[in-house]
């Protein structure tokens, strides 16, 4: 036996290749979130140890481990407590909704108590500690156990002086245990720079999991990391997780994969502007908004209109405030012509409001998945998220928030989110610098002028679309929000009255300039007139000139041909009589 | 005759009524060397420093699983002593003649305390 459970606690190579070839079983823990990190479970039929401080919530993760088991996956299993009597044990999980009593009737626990006075015990000479592999073994017969949990085993160590005998023989029991097949939980107080403080986990190797409790800026948060998992793929990171009145949650930072499908569905944004400026066809379905903006720029407005849209087409829609009572925000809507309730009395919308700093980060975060998962909404609007801030450091707000994005996406909820940027700083950058995960972002600002605040609302990016760049003033209207073109020149944003006064001027502006046309345009008519007439009095004179030349031209013509005929009556005269050729010279001379 | 005289001794000394008999109940598993050994030391222990009235039951554990949890058996041997008051629990294979009657309060002498600290 000895021989065979030092193999069994120091697998020889020869073990290791063989993991690799046939992948590990897992046995599921049915605990949210845990089956993600761990890939499916703890490895079935070996030893696990989950290690921590004092209240920890080892024992919790054990016991869900065992309930949910039993309940769920059809395994019963054996608790066997060396702390806490069973009544105990009992009573501090009915707490959680289990009834661990009914559970051991039903023959799918087995509650055994082991309780070890060390003032009743004498040591004498050799002894083992067979007696406790006897009640295993008929605890696990009496109900066919698949699972065990031993909590705490190290109790034993405070129980007998000889510490040589206790070792090995725990040795022995782990071996034991896996040559039973079972899976078994086994908790253990943390140690002081070791995982355990009696080092159980030299004696274990195929899972160690530390159970943490940490107090930050005074809220306190549980911790879980798988420290090691022989022979699987698992996550390494720190996962915040609770346990409430559904027993554990954690809560993996990222899902290993980022393969989540996408639709390419459109839906709208609630304000058919907004729509226009996105393409006419506003949002991607599953896709994640974040509405920034600062103190009163609307954003619980453009929230609430967004939810009444989902709501409109048939959707579920949670809607979280951390800022204003539920009440608070129907009433203030319902000015704006947007009426929330009646969508609450249709069971479409789900109202939930609380303060932020009821809780830690880790809470508020796990109240959100609880609601999503028990409501299952098509859309989720948190208002505002820069609220959580208040409750943990940045670092784990953008943690957080990359894990709700990422679960919320992976379910192909669409998710508006708000975000209060502070005056002065940076409008285009949220305290968080969650701007990564988004992937519409729409900015309200406040454009201060002239005595006046307005709004303004642009488009500041929204992927896979080509979206409007367009600056819009944003009214609050009593039918809901306008959005309105805006004036953009010389350098500045024209809103509210400058924009009124604005567009006044240019309406003057423009009559002036018709009538100028107008003006410039009979002026020239009158001038072709003149022109034109000018034309046709020269064409006359012109006229005249020719009709004058053209009668000198015959007057010419004519004389040249009497001259002809003088000259001819002359020569015909000078043959007769020459007195009579001086006359007629005397006569040509006159002319 | 001689345990009836060494028990007027007992009483004398402690000043009690006659003790009433002591129930031993030995818990082993299986034909095991050490628990073997157990039981030779147990009655021969018995028949030499016990002088009131005494019973011993053997309990094996592989034929009575069920009976483990009562006495919360987790070592093997366990020597439970369940009467008289109060209970006492002896592991190991009762070798050391002198813990055994420590551990059963057969020497409830001044020595007893001093005994204990020694043990600690």
């Amino acid at each position: 036996m000895a021989t065979r459970t030092k193999q069994m606690n120091r697998p020889t190579n020869g073990e290791k290749s063989l993991q690799v070839l046939t992948p590990l079983e897992k046995a599921p823990t049915g605990v949210q979130g845990l089956d993600e990190i761990s890939g499916g479970g703890l490895p079935k039929g070996r030893t696990t140890i989950v290690c921590g401080g004092p209240g920890s919530g080892k024992t919790m993760l054990g016991l869900e481990f065992l309930v949910r088991g039993a309940v769920q996956f059809n395994e019963p299993g054996v608790v066997m407590a060396f702390e806490e009597s069973p009544e105990e044990m009992a009573r501090n999980v009915a707490s959680l909704g289990f009834d661990l009593n009914a559970l051991a009737e039903s023959k799918k626990l087995f509650l055994d108590f082991v309780r070890v006075e060390p003032n009743e015990i004498e040591e004498t000479g050799e002894y083992d500690l067979e007696g406790l592999f006897v009640r295993l073994q008929y605890a696990i017969d009496a109900v066919g156990a698949k699972r065990v949990l031993l909590d705490t085993l190290e109790a034993l160590f405070s129980s007998f002086a000889n510490l040589g005998i206790l070792r090995s023989e725990i040795r022995r029991l782990f071996g034991w245990l896996k040559e039973r097949g079972v899976t078994t939980v086994v908790t253990a107080e943390k140690g002081e720079g070791t995982l355990t403080r009696h080092g159980l986990e030299e004696y274990v190797s195929d899972c160690v999991i530390l159970l943490d409790h940490r107090i930050t800026e005074q809220i306190s948060t549980r911790r879980m990391r798988i420290v090691k998992y022989r022979g699987t793929r698992h996550g390494a990171d720190e996962y915040p997780f609770l346990i409430d009145e559904r027993g554990l949650s954690v809560l993996p930072l990222t899902s290993l994969s980022l393969d989540h499908q996408v639709s390419t569905e459109r839906i709208s944004s609630g304000l058919s502007d907004l729509d226009e400026m996105l393409e006419g066809k506003g949002y991607y379905r599953g896709s994640t908004v974040l509405v920034s903006g600062t103190a009163g720029s609307g954003k619980t407005t453009l929230a609430a209109q967004f939810a009444e849209a989902a709501c409109r087409r048939g959707e579920r829609c949670l809607f979280i405030g951390f800022e204003e009572s539920v009440s608070q925000v129907s009433r203030n809507v319902a000015s704006l012509g947007i009426d929330l309730h009646q969508w609450v009395k249709k069971d479409l919308l789900f109202h939930r409001a609380w303060r932020p700093t009821q809780f830690g980060m880790e809470m508020h975060l796990l109240r959100i998945h609880q609601l999503i998962q028990s409501l299952k909404p098509q859309t989720v609007v948190v208002d505002p998220i820069t609220n959580l801030i208040t409750t943990s450091t940045q670092r784990e707000v953008r943690s957080m928030l990359m894990r709700l994005i990422d679960s919320l996406k992976e379910m192909g909820i669409t998710a508006l989110f708000t975000a209060l940027t502070k005056g002065g700083s940076n409008l285009e950058g949220t305290e968080e610098n969650i701007s990564s995960l988004i992937d519409s972002w729409i900015l309200l600002r406040d454009v201060e002028q002239n005595g006046e605040r307005n709004r303004c609302l642009h488009i500041l990016k929204s992927r896979g679309m080509a979206h409007s760049n367009q600056l819009r003033e944003f009214l609050m209207t009593g039918d809901g929000i306008k959005l309105l073109p805006v004036y953009i020149g010389a350098g500045q944003v024209l809103a509210g009255s400058s924009r009124l006064a604005q567009e006044a001027r240019d309406q003057a502006e423009a009559v002036a300039r018709k009538n100028e046309v107008e003006r410039k345009r009979e002026l020239l008519e009158s001038k072709r007139r003149a022109l034109q007439a000018k034309i046709e009095s020269m064409q006359a004179e012109l006229a005249t000139e020719e009709q004058q030349m053209e009668r000198m031209f015959e007057q010419e013509r004519q004389q040249e041909r009497r001259l002809e005929l003088d000259r001819e009556e002359m020569a015909a005269s000078r043959k007769v009589d020459s007195k009579e050729d001086d006359r007629a010279e005397s006569a040509r001379g006159g002319q | 005759m001689k345990k009836k005289a060494n028990s007027k001794v007992a009483s004398r000394k402690s000043e009690r009524p006659e003790p009433e008999a002591i129930e031993l109940r030995l818990y082993v598993a299986g034909q095991t060397p050490k628990s073997l050994a157990a039981l030779s030391n147990l009655r021969r222990i018995c028949s030499e420093y016990v002088e009131q009235r005494y019973h011993i039951e053997v309990i094996d554990l592989l034929k009575n699983p069920a009976l483990a949890q009562g006495d919360q058996i987790i070592a093997i041997p366990t020597l439970v002593k369940s009467l008289p008051q109060p209970l006492r629990k002896i592991i190991g294979d009762l070798s050391n003649t002198d813990r055994v009657l420590v551990g059963l309060d057969l020497r409830s002498t001044p020595g007893s305390p001093e005994a204990k600290a020694a043990r600690a």
